[in-house]
């Protein structure tokens, strides 16, 4: 005991956490969320500076990279898209504290799911449009839902840890495309399948030019009003529902909800495969949006980014729109930067400050001055 | 870990190896004596000058209703509170224990009723756990042997290099107790060991215990059941509401009878007014249940149990004798494995809450804060758990907010649950505060039948006869009541008719109250004496 005796002599203060009993005021929660962030771009320019970099100048860059005009902001928007798809999905299903890391493998399966309507074909060429785009979207979230479904039948049947099995499907379903798109639908020995018909393309800003001349050039495409109107069905899901109701009295206390006679298993199925069925539109949205083929790296890790998307958004619906744009930018200007290294960095400390901030919104930290004892 | 107290902490060989030479004569030298020792905590007066004197080499019972202050004397002793007042002397000396590394350092160690253990890790593994040696090199053979010969000298076998997992309960507490003994521990404290061991578990470690004692060491072992306690205990304290009733009384010189008497006690009820009933119809009817508890044992075996409308049965019994199971069992929480349970002429799908609350069954639970509520969610989410699913509250598949905030403040209001506002989360609220809501909201379904497991636990005197006046209001508009109770006083002022359980099974019902009776057939006592026909008990057994 001497020696605490001893440090505490040397330090005479000391760090006195509290746990918050009294319910935190309504603007703390966002104003931490913001103090993290800065927080962690203040650490990665610190480490920019430490690499020889300037970190104001890069930061600078960034924001004029994804915010300084209309033609880079829709840029970011595209990125934005599948960020806002996939944090949905992860959101939905975090809140009922079911850990699906799967959203990368969900959204693969969703565009291999969307690629077979053109590339079987089920259906031909000349369809129209909107039925096209319709049947695409339907396969797409079909097929990501059922990648949702395995790991959420085997979480509420067996019991299996949902984190192995839905970080597992991620392998499986990156080598399932790969088949297909190195062997069976491969273009010329490369691996993508031929370009789809333009039917199959989701209308872009850019098509409407010759009506709205300030749309020129700009590539976000209709994706990302599949994003929007999927954040608010998800709020309206969440806060307004019957099921809504269930999925958060799950996630709060799960012993409570069995008391309520809600069905737990059947709520696992579910919300996974609506997690799952939200990152599989994300990359029908992908494909048919941006780059209107099946190929290989169709996602920088959109899936795994997704998961930091819904933390930092505290799982609220329309906070994921705004974080998500945020984490575009990142990934559209980081590009401009570096191809890798900073933007994962920042976007990696980015989710350690915001877990990390949680503690304040749980409990008081004080500094207190040491008592010396009798 | 403080690096500064290395050595002294403790002396491994004297232990191991060392001489007995602990004393042998009895009486002369208290191991312990606890003196006037007081504990008070926030509106309760937990431990009431208590007086507790454990000789050398005996095993000492402390026997007592949950909440007598057993183990809230046990914690001052093991370091892990402080007296407000009177004095600790171990062996004679004052001890000052600060914390329950003071308290082993001393010789005191107490065993836990939840081990705490490293499922991963080896018995050796976790005896070291925590200790200052090994340093670096585990040399983990050597201290296998060490642990080996402890284990072979008191006769508390257990293989060292076993995996945790891999032992069964009784193991599992050998392994706490090796773990006192290592760290040197001459007075071991055993808080309620026999509650999670099957019976051939306890009859080893009743032996275990014995050779302890015969090694010097001295043991008080922690209980509410009366056989055990005369079946293993030199001598006995018993405790009621913090104060002692009998101090260190010989077991030889006592009956079970006696010892009943002194841990139930005899006083005055207060009661409330309560209208002659008119029992109706039946409305739960369980037939001959089996079902197990969450280790797998059977807990409920065989079990009867009638309840009629506008009655209220009270289930008289020492805790852990499948109340909690028989009450999760009729809302539908946990599955029976054999019999039936009918509510209202209907045979209860099993193990189906849904279907419990489509029946018209309400559920005072047990634990509140972890069964009867979601602590993050807000009041009105806690108050429509079992009427969202219909009008006003649900509107086709979407939940009506407007009106479940209309619905909820009312009852907040209705039944005085004093919280900032609706939107409060429910782990702000006190626990009498909380207990309303969850009374409130189990009573405004209108329930045939209302299972209330402990429902005035923890409450003050002013919160408990406002549950009791909602329970008697229910009895009066028809409801059928079974109410689960450790409290006798609550059971003979609300129930109509009182049921025993014992060991998963009913062993009687009175419709007066005499807790002699209760108190025997609670404690397993009634089925061993001859049945001679004593009134007003009846036997249920027929």
């Amino acid at each position: 005991m001497t020696s605490i005796a001893n440090r505490s002599m040397r330090f005479p203060y000391r760090i006195e956490v509290i746990p918050r009993l009294e319910k935190v005021p309504r603007w703390m929660p966002p104003l931490v969320s913001l103090g993290a962030v800065v927080t962690a771009l203040v650490i990665g320019g610190i480490i920019l500076a430490a690499v020889g970099g300037n970190p104001f100048a890069t930061y600078a860059h960034i924001a004029r990279a994804s915010f300084g005009g209309l033609g880079v902001f829709s840029d970011t928007l595209v990125k934005a898209t599948p960020l806002l798809l996939v944090g949905l999905a992860c959101s939905i299903a975090f809140r009922m504290r079911l850990w699906n890391i799967g959203a990368e493998g969900q959204f693969m399966i969703g565009a291999f799911g969307a690629s077979i309507v053109v590339l079987i074909p089920l259906l031909p060429e000349t369809t129209p449009r909107p039925i096209m785009l319709l049947v695409m979207a339907i396969f797409g979230m079909a097929a990501g839902a059922l990648w949702g479904l395995v790991p959420g039948l085997l979480k509420a049947k067996l019991n299996v840890n949902e984190i192995i099995t839905t970080l597992m499907m991620n392998y499986i379903a990156v080598s399932w495309n790969y088949f297909f798109i190195f062997a069976v639908w491969s273009e010329g020995g490369f691996e993508m399948s031929k370009v789809f018909p333009k039917t199959a393309w989701l209308p872009r800003l850019s098509e409407y030019a010759s009506q709205v001349p300030i749309f020129r050039g700009l590539t976000t495409h209709l994706g990302l009003v599949f994003g929007l109107v999927a954040a608010a069905v998800v709020w309206l899901i969440m806060y307004r529902s019957k099921w809504g109701y269930e999925i958060r009295l799950i996630g709060d206390n799960a012993r409570a909800a069995e008391y309520a006679g809600i069905p737990i298993v059947r709520n696992t199925v579910l919300v996974m495969m609506l997690s799952g069925g939200l990152a599989g539109l994300a990359g029908m949205s992908e494909i048919s949006g941006v780059v209107h083929r099946l190929q290989g790296n169709i996602s920088p890790g959109y899936g795994f980014t997704g998961i930091i998307v819904a933390w930092l958004a505290k799982l609220n619906p329309f906070a994921v729109i705004l974080v998500s744009i945020l984490f575009g930018s990142l990934i559209l200007a980081g590009r401009e930067i570096q191809p890798s290294g900073i933007p994962k960095l920042i976007q990696g400390i980015i989710l350690f400050t915001i877990i990390a901030s949680d503690v304040l919104l749980r409990y008081r930290i004080r500094i207190v001055r040491v008592q010396e004892e009798a | 870990m403080c690096p500064g107290t290395i050595s002294g902490t403790l002396d491994v060989s004297r232990i191991v190896f060392g001489e007995t030479g602990m004393s042998q004569s009895v009486g002369k030298e208290y191991a312990i004596e606890m003196q006037g020792v007081v504990k008070q905590f926030p509106g309760v007066l937990a431990v009431d000058h208590v007086d507790l004197q454990l000789r050398q080499g005996e095993i000492h019972a402390l026997l007592g209703e949950n909440g007598a202050g057993k183990s809230t004397l046990m914690n001052l002793l093991a370091g892990l509170y402080r007296p407000e007042h009177g004095t600790i002397s171990i062996k004679g000396d004052p001890a000052h224990l600060r914390s329950p590394r003071d308290a082993i350092k001393r010789g005191i160690g107490m065993v836990h009723q939840h081990f705490m253990l490293v499922p991963s890790q080896t018995v050796t593994e976790n005896i070291l756990l925590g200790l200052d040696e090994p340093r670096f090199l585990m040399r983990l053979s050597e201290y296998d042997q060490r642990v080996a010969k402890l284990s072979e000298r008191f006769g508390l076998i257990v293989d060292p290099k076993a995996k945790i997992w891999q032992l069964s309960v009784g193991e599992q507490q050998r392994v706490e107790i090796l773990k006192m003994l290592y760290r040197g521990a001459d007075v071991l404290i055993m808080d309620e060991p026999t509650a999670v061991l099957a019976p051939q578990e306890i009859e080893e470690l009743f032996r275990t215990l014995r050779s302890m004692t015969r090694e010097g060491k001295s043991i008080i072992f922690i209980s509410h059941k009366l056989r055990e306690v005369m079946q293993v205990a030199d001598r006995v304290t018993v405790l009621r509401k913090g104060q002692v009733t009998a101090a260190g009384l010989d077991v030889a010189s006592t009956s079970t009878d006696e010892l009943a008497r002194l841990m139930v006690g005899r006083q005055v009820l207060f009661r409330i007014e309560k209208t002659p009933h008119q029992p109706g119809k039946v409305v739960l009817n369980i037939e001959n249940i089996h079902a197990d508890n969450d280790k797998g044992l059977e807990a409920l075996s065989g079990l009867s149990l009638q309840v009629r409308e506008g009655e209220i049965v009270g289930l008289a019994g020492i805790a852990g004798n499948g109340q909690t199971e028989l009450a999760e069992a009729i809302t539908g929480l946990r599955c029976i494995t054999a019999g039936r349970i009918v509510v209202q002429d209907e045979d209860m799908e099993n193990g189906c809450t849904l279907t419990a609350i489509r029946q018209g069954i309400a559920h005072i639970p047990e634990d509140r804060a972890a069964v009867g509520s979601a602590p993050n969610l807000n009041l009105t989410d806690n108050l429509i758990m079992k009427n969202y699913r219909h009008e006003p509250v649900a509107r086709g598949w979407t939940i009506n907010q407007t009106a479940a905030n209309t619905w909820a403040s009312g009852i907040k209001q209705e039944y005085d649950i004093i919280a900032p506002s609706i939107e409060t989360p429910a782990r702000l609220l006190s626990g009498g505060n909380l207990q309303r809501l969850i009374l409130a909201r189990e009573i405004t379904a209108q329930p045939q039948l209302l299972v209330a497991a402990q429902p005035t636990r923890g409450l003050d005197v002013g919160a408990i006869e406002g549950v009791h006046r909602l329970l008697l209001a229910q009895r009066d508009a028809g409801a059928a009541i079974l109410l689960i109770s450790e409290e006798l006083d609550e059971l003979f002022a609300l129930s109509d008719r009182v049921a025993v359980i014992y060991e998963g099974h009913i062993v009687g019902e009175l419709e007066q109250e005499d807790r002699e009776t209760v108190g025997l057939m609670m404690t397993g006592q009634w089925q061993q004496e001859p049945r001679e026909p004593r009134e007003p008990a009846r036997s249920t057994a027929a």
